[in-house]
């Protein structure tokens, strides 16, 4: 669905991807991981098209995506850190979404399935932080598109919310959807990502599964593995 | 893009902020008519009045409603539309929610007044037309600094300076031009630089529209001449869309590199 090819991206004088190849063809939870600041997010924006490469095409199924906004229907995006206008109310701002994207939503069975009913007439800068990434959930998968990017889905959620996350994460999966994940919870990876891809200085450094990481690097657990790969 | 026109539009809308903007000009309307009972003068001193605070506002509007919306604008831009729509309905919704405030307000108490039944109506409409060109070149110009300076401080820093330059130091370098060379004839370098402001321009143009030109001596008359005709007038009316087209292209241009 996704193809990455020799991705150029510097900020300044920073170089951040640098020549970042990438293909995704098969349904499935891919994790990208890689240590603070290798470029997950900048690979993410960039298939999102918000951030623009200096050098290297995307292409989203078989589409090339420069200039292009359409594709963007297809994909769900969950942004890392979940900033909304504060003076809109969590109903106002699911409307809004809706309005925009003018596709059924399966937004009322997402709020029951979080809990969040009792919120849905608060401003958006009245919530707390792990309300408002349940939020941020909640309008990510409403639109029950084929591609998933989520970015650091699990921050400020509780063990009771992270199993529901996670839960939802099996159940799209098992639709047949392809969902791509940054996290630093290894944990949470390992139990829920088919495929690990490792970004390091700006390109793919390890791309397979965990148990192909792990004999790899002859370690049992991913952290050490990952630990491992980085020393 | 009206989706997003239709939201900034409901979101200022529903702001305090547009709403002060309303009030007071509809509360200078009221003051300067019923002080000065008599429409002209009322006029002259809303122009003056115009032609400095319609860019200032435009500009610290522009400015502020951009850095306060970065989050639903990141919000957007993972949505499938077009960056070129929701920069351009952004824009759109601010600038046209500030002309309303404008038109509303002035518009009412000269209403009130007795505005139709007047021969000023159409000295009070080529205000209106200027003060609302004077919205949208503005806060064209403040969402291109917005855009170019990721950091708020310099963004709205910038964007003042803009504002002084157009509105005060401009005039300032003009008349020292002026008086240096005094000696020579500099009628068309006075048009030329006057036409070139959208400020001077739109104050060029109500002033000429009040028949008041004669104060300008000279170069009054030679401006006369020029604004007088068609040709003049369909040069000023061109300059003033030129001014809100361009800075609404590059904003556009600098919206389609930028990284978010």
């Amino acid at each position: 669905m996704v193809t990455v090819t020799n991705l150029h991206k510097r900020f300044g004088s920073q170089k951040v991807l640098n020549g970042l190849n990438l293909e995704t063809h098969l349904p499935g939870i891919i994790a990208v991981l890689g240590p603070n600041g290798s470029g997950k997010t900048t690979l993410i924006k960039s298939l999102l098209g918000m951030v623009i490469p200096q050098k290297g095409e995307i292409a989203v199924n078989g589409k090339e995506i420069r200039r292009q906004s359409d594709y963007r229907k297809e994909i769900d995006y969950l942004p890392q850190i979940a900033n909304f206008p504060g003076n809109l109310t969590v109903k106002e701002l699911i409307g809004m979404i809706k309005d925009l994207r003018g596709k059924p939503a399966r937004d009322k069975e997402l709020i029951a399935f979080f809990g969040i009913e009792s919120f849905l007439d608060k401003k958006l800068s009245k919530l707390s932080g792990g309300t408002r990434q349940k939020v941020n959930i909640v309008l990510c998968f409403m639109f029950d598109s084929p591609l998933i990017i989520l970015d650091e889905p699990t921050s400020g959620l509780d063990p009771a919310s992270l199993i529901k996350l996670r839960e939802l994460l099996q159940k799209e999966k098992a639709a047949g959807k392809t969902i791509i994940i940054t996290s630093h919870i290894m944990n949470f990876v390992e139990e829920t990502a088919d495929r690990i891809l490792f970004l390091l200085e700006g390109v793919i450094y390890f791309n397979g599964s965990i148990t192909e990481l792990k004999t790899q690097t002859g370690q049992d657990d991913l952290e050490h593995a990952i630990a491992q790969i980085l020393t | 893009m009206f989706k997003i026109l239709k939201y900034s539009f409901f979101d200022l809308f529903r702001s305090r902020w547009s709403f002060v903007y309303f009030f007071f000009y509809l509360l200078l309307g009221l003051v300067l008519l019923f002080l000065n009972n008599d429409l002209s003068n009322a006029i002259i001193t809303l122009m003056n009045v115009i032609i400095v605070l319609v860019p200032l506002i435009g500009t610290i509007f522009g400015i502020m409603y951009f850095y306060n919306s970065r989050e639903f604008t990141e919000l957007l831009l993972a949505q499938p539309i077009a960056r070129k729509h929701i920069f351009l309905g952004q824009y759109l919704g601010v600038a046209i929610s500030l002309a309303l405030s404008l038109v509303l307000g002035l518009g009412i108490p000269f209403i009130i007044y007795g505005l139709f039944e007047s021969s000023a109506i159409w000295d009070f409409f080529s205000l209106l037309v200027v003060g609302s060109f004077l919205t949208f070149i503005f806060t064209a110009l403040s969402f291109g600094i917005a855009l170019r300076f990721e950091n708020k401080i310099k963004g709205f820093g910038m964007a003042i300076l803009m504002w002084l330059f157009l509105a005060i130091i401009y005039d300032g370098i003009f008349l020292l031009l002026l008086m240096y060379f005094q000696e020579y004839p500099l009628e068309d370098f006075a048009l030329a630089a006057s036409v070139l402001n959208p400020i001077d321009l739109s104050r060029t143009l109500i002033l000429l529209k009040l028949d008041i030109s004669a104060l300008l001596g000279y170069t009054g008359a030679v401006f006369k001449s020029f604004f007088g005709t068609t040709k003049g007038s369909i040069i000023s009316f061109g300059v003033l869309l030129a001014w809100v087209i361009l800075p609404i292209w590059g904003m556009l241009r600098l919206a389609s590199k930028k990284d978010f």
